[in-house]
């Protein structure tokens, strides 16, 4: 049974059709990327799969169930989401933000315990930001809060990670020891389902890739498939240029 | 949760608890304070009688009732203000946000001109208050839009709405009766700071910053933006529901005590924000605490610092707005 499905799914904002019936099916393990113009709901389609947006019509199931009927908290515990690079108004300290991953753990009034405490300081440590935790969150660079944003994503115990453009805004180095991150998660089984405006990024660390355009899917399969110059310009509406395709080693480049 | 912070917080108001104890047009000793107590629940003693009778008069129907309707007010007014600074994830919002002043200060006034006892005043503006805020949450619905700008703008014009009403009853007030008596009442006073209101009020002021503090770390949460506190497993509409009623209940109690009272919802969070940093298990405690002491003390002042009693809210004004200033040149510490 496939993990997530997403079954003839509408959403809009207003009157603005943003996601047209749409059928996806996100099986268990891999990395999945989603690959589309700005507007296209890539982000939309994130907030529909974690159940903070409902769709108007068709419907999310998370493990075959109707993920409006799952408890919020229970939710949180199977799916946890990494949003795009913030600053919020608040300094709290880098390990309290990575131990509010704790917070579908915790009990009624959101205390958090000694294991709790254990599992963000371990996820600190595999995001290897542990000398960062009595930093403020407000004063950090962009790649260190991107990176505490995902240990809190793996505090929260999900075994699912959906990482709203996690290289956004990050600097080439940065990029590259995100997707880095990215490849030792999929070692480690978790399932990650990322949105990028890169099509090399997907090229280099998904098992699949899904296009997306104007709300609808454009395309589907392995990166090998999916990312060559004539798809990545139909998706983002470019002349294909292949006088300016060519091959470096093994990887091709698109534009 | 940080225990030194709250401690010292604590020592603090409990001195300046003392000391404006012993404050006031007639002051008193120290001593002699303390041997009050001592003879008034333990027997025995050597004050005479009619010395007792005075300082019963002057402690436990003057002063200890002001100065814990300050206490209460301040940190009714600090707390709720922490709490929403937390959840509009805003550092410059106030207790008034959804116009639970305007709308007290509009039942206050209405009150005044069409009830003779005063329990049936204080009643009015506490309803009135509730209003306020509810008209600020049902507008908000209305739009049907979540997050909070909807109950930003809800509450703007909820409060305009409640501040016009009351112009309205100002200018149809008796001029010589109860006009005055509306607008002393509206600068905020605590000098009919009665035992009975007090203590009627203490009860649910303390509950209400009960449940404020006991949503500390969910409004950690909170303040990380509604759609992560989803992914988080926060119930955001519940958690906002619960703390916008909290907050609006002391809010609306504070304004029943001693009419509006400005300035203390916004300066205070921020001064403790400064001291022990944005998380909400030490800072809504803390604010509660600096709050009551601050209060306080500007109650001494607008008591003694002139010939003639000062009403609170000027003064709170007058003190927050350069405090005000003085502190948004440091508050980058705290916040972006």
């Amino acid at each position: 049974m496939a993990l997530i499905t997403l079954e003839k799914i509408s959403f809009r904002y207003r009157r603005q059709q943003v996601i047209q019936q749409l059928d996806l099916e996100l099986d268990d393990g891999g990395v999945l990327a989603l690959l589309g113009p700005n507007g296209s709901g890539k982000t939309t389609l994130l907030k529909l799969m974690l159940g903070i947006l409902h769709p108007h019509g068709g419907s999310v199931r998370l493990d075959g169930q109707d993920i409006r009927r799952i408890p919020t908290k229970e939710r949180a515990r199977r799916l946890a989401y990494v949003p795009q690079v913030h600053r919020e108004a608040f300094g709290y300290r880098v390990f309290d933000v990575v131990l509010m991953g704790r917070m579908p753990h915790a009990g009624f009034l959101g205390r958090y315990g000694a294991t709790d405490r254990r599992l963000a300081a371990e996820a600190l440590e595999r995001m290897g930001i542990s000398h960062l935790s009595e930093r403020p969150y407000t004063e950090i660079s962009g790649g260190e809060r991107q990176m505490t944003l995902i240990a809190r994503a793996l505090a929260q115990g999900a075994r699912v990670l959906v990482l709203d453009e996690p290289t956004n805004g990050l600097d080439y180095g940065n990029q590259q020891r995100l997707l880095d991150r990215l490849m030792a998660l999929k070692q480690d089984q978790y399932t990650c389902l990322f949105t990028t405006h890169h099509p090399d990024h997907a090229r280099r660390v998904a098992d699949r890739v899904v296009m997306l355009q104007q709300g609808a899917i454009l395309r589907d399969g392995s990166p090998a498939e999916t990312v060559t110059p004539a798809n990545v310009a139909t998706l983002y509406g470019l002349e294909p240029c292949t006088e300016h395709t060519h091959t470096q080693g093994e990887r091709p480049c698109c534009l | 949760m940080k225990p030194l912070p709250l401690l010292l917080a604590l020592v603090g108001l409990l001195t300046i608890m003392v000391v404006s104890l012993c404050l006031g047009k007639y002051p008193l000793q120290l001593a002699e304070i303390s041997s009050f107590f001592r003879q008034e629940w333990f027997g025995g003693g050597g004050l005479p009688t009619e010395r007792m009778e005075l300082l019963r008069n002057l402690l436990l129907e003057i002063r200890l009732p002001r100065i814990l309707a300050a206490a209460l007010i301040g940190a009714a007014l600090a707390t709720s203000g922490a709490a929403y600074q937390a959840m509009f994830v805003n550092p410059l919002v106030s207790p008034s946000l959804l116009g639970v002043l305007s709308g007290a200060s509009f039942g206050a006034a209405l009150g005044m001109v069409f009830f003779k006892n005063w329990y049936e005043v204080q009643l009015a503006t506490f309803l009135g208050g509730v209003a306020a805020v509810l008209v600020a949450v049902g507008l908000a619905r209305v739009y049907r839009i979540s997050g909070t700008i909807m109950l930003v703008l809800g509450g703007v014009i909820s409060g305009a709405l409640f501040a016009a009403l009351l112009s309205l009853v100002k200018y149809l007030a008796d001029p010589y009766n109860q006009l005055p008596a509306i607008v002393y009442w509206l600068m905020g006073n605590l000098s009919l700071a009665d035992r009975t209101t007090v203590l009627r009020v203490s009860l649910p002021i303390c509950m209400g910053l009960g449940i404020l503090m006991l949503s500390a770390r969910k409004l950690n949460v909170l303040s990380m933006g509604d759609e992560e506190a989803a992914a988080l497993g926060i119930n955001v509409q519940q958690v906002r529901l619960l703390v916008i009623t909290a907050a609006t209940l002391i809010s609306a109690l504070t304004v029943v005590i001693a009419g509006a009272v400005g300035w203390v919802g916004l300066i205070i969070p921020h001064i403790a924000r400064m001291l022990v940093g944005p998380d909400n298990t030490t800072l809504l405690p803390v604010s509660a605490l600096l709050g009551a002491g601050y209060l306080i003390v500007v109650d001494d002042v607008a008591r003694l610092a002139f010939a003639f009693e000062l009403p609170i809210g000027i003064v709170t004004a007058l003190v927050g707005i350069p405090f005000f200033m003085l502190v948004l040149g440091n508050a980058r510490k705290g916040w972006q």
